[in-house]
């Protein structure tokens, strides 16, 4: 059994301190406000020698993701870190580490994206970066951060997948917030995730191979996307059982979608990261008030658990999708695309509306959730939807 | 051969090794370059010093050595660059226009 | 019923409040209670006006957003006042505790607060310099709170603290600054 320690500590730290307990090989990684402290501690780490790792310090995020690949391909357990900026600098790299299906696992601080400048919490980044083939975990508090970074060592290195894992925390309300947290011990985590078995590996001189190969023209580029899709359709069953391994270990629950009061809900908040929990308390207030509320937070966003969504929220009179970034141009949020495409196979239609949420770390205050639910409870007693997208808390002409 | 890819352009997605892989070294012998070619080099035996310069720069290891002697050009693979030619200190290579009837060229 | 307390730490960055709310948490779940410790960050530089917040709960905490209505304000920096409204969206029967030479009936009427608040104050850099020889309130500031508000656990603090301090400094720091917390425990005035 493992022995569990509880800490009063930050979503960074307890990221770094996972990322130490899965012994990568290799870490290259380049500082990013506000994932910068991962590394920091992870550094650390290295050189008081309390983990036998390369860290490698590169120039860039460009370069950091470069490493990553090279690492990885040679064979090595590789981990990094960015957000942000640097997120975006690595958008090449980021395909080819799915398209090489190198299990790279990699911890995303959410900050927002430039201009104007801001380095606070929304899900720009990683909504940018949704087609790269990366499976991608969501973490709601330090906790989930920690149990994500580990499972996404097996979840990435699984035969069936072998596809790259990110996963991602809410700049500062869970990178930097001190929260109580428990973690377990070394041993535990080690045996949990293994050692790491390459396949193709650079440095097996035995057995030599090639990577980053051409695949032009009448070749089979279109064959290896294919490839792609079906290991990333292998890994929906691989994060479950994964999820199910990790639960009995750690003792906390876990599954692609967490439902609250779903039960016998009537109207239902979706929302993805940190503002679950303020979409929970409200909710629960509402409760007892006899409102028939529910939550459903997505944990996993790639693969997007479709099935999951739709079984949750089948019946519903009305449903809010909590979207932390934009996707300007098109009819709603990231997420809200992906709910109501999961409800459209629905007999019954429900009726969704979107709502862009907390931009640049905006803060989430608890009576813009409430202000949903009283629209949700509006739509389900028979009133209009709002049209289009509503801008959540933001300032409006009078 | 460790690897058959004779029948590759029969190959789904699922006989691809992943990731695009190549699983084998040096298997771009397989791989049959020859009919990129417009011209193609003849050596003079008779001018030949075999010097082997032509055997240093050739960029597609075509110039077939045997005991320290040049004895011919490997046209699966000579892709007719010319290189060879130029750099002969004793012009004993010339490039010859192609004609479209080489055995074993596709 | 959950026993949540919410804490607003207002400081100019450089005075050690979010150091302050860290110790603060750490206490707290030495205690088995639940804990949020924030600061809100931005991009300052020593002497902004800064906020951190702290959460202790007898309960999960699953709340992510700023506090904007405190059951407890720590000003570390009486300068502050002027220029910010430290006692926004406080609890009717919260306290204010503040870092300042000014008696607290004077800061009672500048605060304009109502009468069930608690306004304390205690001259947390004064005892700061006499103690631990640097300007650097955060410390003394809990041994107040500890006095008028309670929160945490006075001898587990000091505990924490010396535990902290051990990893850089000698016996002779941490008695001062264990002094600078029993003299700010016993010198706080509540108005």
């Amino acid at each position: 059994m493992p022995e569990h320690k509880t800490l009063a500590a930050t979503g960074n730290s307890v990221v770094a301190e996972a990322m130490r307990q899965c012994k990568p090989d290799v870490v290259a990684a380049y500082p990013i406000t506000p994932q910068t402290t991962i590394v920091e501690e992870f550094a650390a780490f290295v050189a008081k020698g309390k983990t036998h790792c390369e860290y490698v310090t590169v120039e860039s995020e460009h370069s950091a993701m470069s490493a990553c690949i090279g690492a990885s391909a040679a064979g090595a357990r590789v981990m990094t870190a960015t957000a942000s900026q640097g997120l975006a600098l690595m958008w090449e790299e980021l395909y080819i580490a799915s398209g090489m299906r190198l299990p790279i696992v990699m911890a995303n601080a959410n900050r927002a994206l430039s201009a104007p400048i801001n380095i606070h919490c929304d899900h720009s980044d990683i909504m940018g970066a949704r087609d790269a083939g990366w499976v991608t975990l969501f973490a709601e508090t330090a906790q989930e951060a920690y149990d994500n970074t580990i499972m996404s060592v097996r979840i990435a290195e699984h035969p069936d997948v072998l596809l790259p894992v990110m996963s991602c925390l809410d700049g500062f309300i869970t990178t930097h917030s001190i929260d109580r947290v428990s973690v377990m011990d070394d041993e535990s985590i080690a045996g949990f995730v293994g050692d790491y078995e390459p396949q193709n590996a650079l440095l097996d001189t035995d057995n030599p191979v090639a990577h980053g190969n051409f695949s032009g023209l009448g070749g089979p580029y279109f064959e290896f996307k294919k490839q792609q899709r079906e290991a990333i359709e292998n890994s929906r069953a691989v994060i479950k059982s994964v999820g199910e391994e990790y639960s009995a270990l750690s003792g906390r629950p876990f599954d692609v979608i967490e439902t609250w009061g779903m039960e016998d809900a009537e109207v239902a908040v979706v929302v993805i990261g940190s503002t679950a929990g303020n979409a929970r308390t409200v909710a629960r207030h509402l409760r007892a008030d006899g409102k028939k509320v529910g939550v459903v937070k997505v944990r996993v966003w790639r693969p997007f658990p479709y099935a999951e969504i739709a079984a949750a929220l089948k019946g519903l009179k009305a449903v809010a999708v909590l979207d932390r970034s934009e996707s300007f141009g098109a009819e709603g949020g990231p997420l809200f695309l992906e709910v109501r495409s999961a409800l459209y196979d629905l007999a019954e239609r429900v009726p969704v509306v979107n709502y862009i949420y907390g931009l640049g770390g905006s803060d989430v205050k608890l009576e813009l959730i409430e202000q949903v639910f009283t629209d949700l409870a509006d739509i389900a007693a028979g009133a209009a939807a709002p049209a289009g997208l509503v801008y959540l808390g933001a300032r409006e002409e009078a | 051969m460790k690897w058959d890819i004779s029948q590759m352009s029969e190959w789904t997605y699922k006989d691809f090794p992943p990731a695009a892989v190549i699983p084998e070294a040096g298997n771009s012998h397989y791989y049959i370059t020859g009919g990129w070619r417009s011209e193609r080099p003849v050596r003079s035996d008779e001018k030949c010093t075999q010097c082997l310069l032509c055997w240093i720069v050739c960029p597609d290891t075509s110039v077939m050595v045997a005991d320290e002697k040049v004895v011919d050009f490997d046209l699966d693979h000579c892709k007719g660059c010319g290189i060879c030619a130029q750099v002969c200190p004793v012009d004993a290579i010339d490039m010859v226009p192609e004609g479209c009837d080489l055995p074993g060229v596709k | 019923m959950q026993q949540l307390t919410e804490i607003r730490w207002h400081a100019r960055a450089g005075q050690g409040a979010v150091t302050a709310a860290k110790v603060v948490a750490e206490t707290a779940l030495a205690a088995d209670q639940y804990l949020q410790a924030m600061p809100e960050y931005g991009p300052e530089r020593m002497g902004a006006p800064i906020k951190a917040f702290t959460r202790i709960s007898s309960e999960p905490i699953e709340i992510h957003c700023n506090i904007e209505e405190p059951d407890i304000v720590i000003v570390l920096d009486d300068s502050l006042l002027e220029i910010i409204d430290v006692a926004e969206g406080i609890h009717p029967e919260g306290a204010i505790i503040v870092n300042t030479c000014t008696p607290p009936e004077q800061v009672r009427t500048a605060l304009g607060v109502a009468d069930s608040v608690k306004v304390a104050c205690v001259d947390a850099s004064g005892i700061a310099l006499d103690t631990i020889k640097r300007d650097i309130p955060n410390t003394p500031m809990v041994g107040a709170l500890i006095k008028v508000a309670g929160v945490v656990d006075m001898d587990s603090f000091k505990g924490l603290l010396a535990k902290n301090l051990s990893k850089k400094f000698g016996q002779e720091m941490i008695d001062a600054n264990w002094a600078s917390v029993d003299r700010a425990y016993e010198e706080v005035t509540v108005a």
